[in-house]
């Protein structure tokens, strides 16, 4: 047996006083690390398998486990951290890349929480949601530049192709097959009862779900898995997804393992062969050979529907947004750097790309600059914790939000950033049927339905305090926003004040 | 009338609703305290074969069979619930054996028990059904 160099980083903690033995930690732990010895009538536990994902906690009966973090140490190194360390005995044991799942964990600044909201005092009154009409309802995708009259000088109403969504709320792309058919089917199911839109990922649309089509964005990425003319006139907008936050530059891989039955059915492929997305469309090696896709798929949807390029926010990010903006897209969706994944080389997760606050405020003051903010809606994901930040991200000149980890965390997610071992106790992230049917997709839309409820109260109470009442009175209103503990190089790409200006 | 139903499809074998159920008929306030060391004779069995599992428990039958059978009339049908009376009850066993669902069994005192929908118990409603960590147990009128 070789040198085991890892000493495991969490270690599950049972109360023998509290326990009764009914072994429901052992019978819902997918990665086997609790076990039951008849002969002492006992549970033991292996942390070493321990993912820490809160499965056995969240159902243990009378509150007898928890997970700790161990106080194991190297000696210690502020130079080393464990995490380096270890990361680096994995590597020697493996020879391969390392893998990650969620988003960037790392301590990178969080720019919403440096952004503080205004309120109204005295000159100017602040509203009541709770007695006074607030509009939460906005449309993504092109605005005319001016108005048109026919020639008996009637205003000619017919606009660009919109999205409409009953809350600046949009659940993201999340594939079938990185996630369960019941995640699908919450999401579907939450986005038609909120009146927004989930979005399919690369993954296709299962065909129990085209009857979400209104509510549902399709998306196109570079290994075009899925992609028919069912699917692309089933949804209510197209995406295409040039990179995503988690691993700007790289492509995608669903395992082999997971690509069976419906799922290879579904993404159109045979089974057991890997989903191999390659880093770039093959076909899009600058703005005019988007703009030759974007106007396909408007071809192929007659043009009823806007196209959505979504991109990871990298350095150059306005510079590229501004070329989409011209491109013939209806809606850009940047992910920050901190969006979540599946999958991702750890390095890649978390050392490439930008904070999401940043680049929408270049984003939308580059658009602003050239003229063009009008022709495309903004869409921004990456790590949105809670409705003051999609406040804060409107302000700031988003039109919605993309929110997928939140999403997630509502149908159960620990964060336990496991994903790409396939084995999610708590159904999401799973191919196993045993464990998709953990989620109930019952619980899981109510949950989902829950959650954006109450961010849109919470974002009318927002409004209200500043005397705003409609989202669209809000968005880009920067003057509305303070920054606090920033540089000056920050504020100015913020384009907002210090807090006290 | 309102009945527990029980959907295969979201069961996920996990035993809870036996531990419920045996802790709101055990008539102590606190699972430890009921549980702990304890042997649990439910009124709610899990049935389960690999991939399958489901909660079996009485299905207050219109035309129950454990009545008809009962032979000093301990068993009754109360408002549509199969209600169980201790005092009667000599310990035959034919509810058990005419029972075709195994929805009757012996209990600790010689004589047998049975689901009565919590309803005479500390639970007040159905614990099973409370207590189902993916809604696979429900009670509602169908």
């Amino acid at each position: 047996m070789p040198i085991q160099f890892l000493y495991p980083e969490y270690e599950v903690v049972r109360n023998p006083d509290l326990c009764i033995v009914c072994r429901v930690c052992e019978r819902q732990c997918a990665n086997e690390v609790h076990r039951y010895d008849a002969d002492l009538n006992k549970m033991f536990s292996d942390s070493s398998k321990c993912v820490n994902c809160h499965r056995c906690v969240s159902l243990c009966p009378t509150r007898a486990l928890k997970i700790v973090k161990s106080d194991h140490t190297f000696k210690e190194n502020a130079n080393w951290s464990r995490q380096s360390i270890e990361e680096i005995y994995r590597q020697a044991d493996s020879g391969g890349v390392l893998l990650s799942s969620m988003g960037n964990p790392k301590d990178y600044p969080i720019y919403w929480d440096k952004i503080l909201i205004n309120a109204s005092q005295v000159t100017n009154p602040s509203i009541d949601p709770l007695r006074e009409p607030m509009e939460t309802r906005v449309f993504l995708g092109a605005k005319p530049g001016s108005i048109r009259r026919d020639k008996d000088g009637k205003i000619i109403t017919d606009l660009p192709p919109r999205i409409a969504l009953s809350t600046p709320i949009m659940f993201s792309a999340m594939s079938y097959g990185s996630i369960s058919y019941n995640a699908h089917a919450s999401l579907a199911r939450a986005a038609r009862e909120l009146g927004i839109c989930y979005n399919t990922g690369e993954g296709g649309l299962h065909e129990d779900f085209y009857e979400y089509g209104p509510n549902t964005i399709v998306q196109v990425a570079s290994g075009r898995f899925g992609v028919h003319k069912d699917y692309l006139e089933t949804g209510a907008a197209v995406e295409i997804k040039m990179g995503q936050g988690a691993k700007p530059g790289i492509g995608g891989h669903l395992p082999g393992a997971k690509v069976f039955g419906d799922v290879s059915k579904t993404r159109m492929i045979p089974t057991g062969t890997d989903a191999i997305s390659p880093a770039p469309h093959h076909d899009i090696y600058s703005i005019e050979d988007l703009r030759q896709l974007v106007f396909s798929l408007k071809e192929a949807t007659e043009y009823k529907k806007p196209v959505i390029v979504k991109i990871a926010a990298v350095h150059n990010i306005a510079a590229i947004a501004s070329g989409i903006a011209r491109s013939g897209a209806d809606i850009i969706a940047i992910d920050g750097f901190r969006g979540g994944t599946g999958a991702a080389p750890t390095r890649i997760r978390d050392n490439v790309g930008i904070p999401i606050e940043l680049a929408l405020a270049a984003v939308d003051q580059r658009l602003r600059d050239e003229g063009i903010r009008g022709n495309v809606s903004i869409v921004v994901g990456g790590s949105i914790h809670s409705s003051s930040d999609i406040v804060k991200a409107i302000a700031l000149g988003a039109d919605a939000v993309y929110i997928g980890t939140a999403a997630l965390l509502a149908l159960g997610c620990h964060l336990c950033r496991s994903c790409q071992g396939g084995r999610c106790n708590w159904g999401i992230a799973t191919q196993v049927p045993e464990l998709v049917k953990r989620l109930n997709p019952d619980v899981g839309y109510r949950r989902l339905v829950n959650l954006v409820n109450a961010w849109t109260h919470e974002i009318k109470e927002m409004m209200g305090g500043m005397g705003i009442n409609s989202i669209e009175a809000l968005k880009g209103n920067r003057l509305m926003l303070r920054g606090i503990g920033l540089s000056e190089t920050e504020l100015k790409i913020l384009g907002i004040r210090h807090a006290g200006e | 009338m309102k009945r527990v139903y029980v959907n295969e499809e979201w069961c996920l074998g996990c035993h809870l609703c036996e531990y419920y159920c045996a802790f709101a008929n055990s008539g102590v306030s606190d699972m430890v305290k009921a549980l702990k060391n304890v042997r649990i004779n439910p009124r709610i069995r899990i049935e389960e074969e690999k991939g399958i599992s489901f909660a079996v428990s009485c299905r207050h039958c219109e035309e129950p069979l454990c009545v008809k059978s009962c032979i000093t009339g301990a068993l009754t049908r109360e408002n549509g619930v199969i209600t169980f009376n201790h005092d009667k009850c000599v310990g035959c066993y034919t509810c058990i054996l005419s029972c075709p669902y195994g929805a009757i069994m012996p209990s600790e005192d010689g004589v047998v028990q049975k689901c009565e929908l919590c309803l005479n118990n500390a639970g007040g409603s159905p614990a099973c059904v409370q207590h189902c960590p993916n809604q696979a147990i429900i009670f509602e009128e169908r």
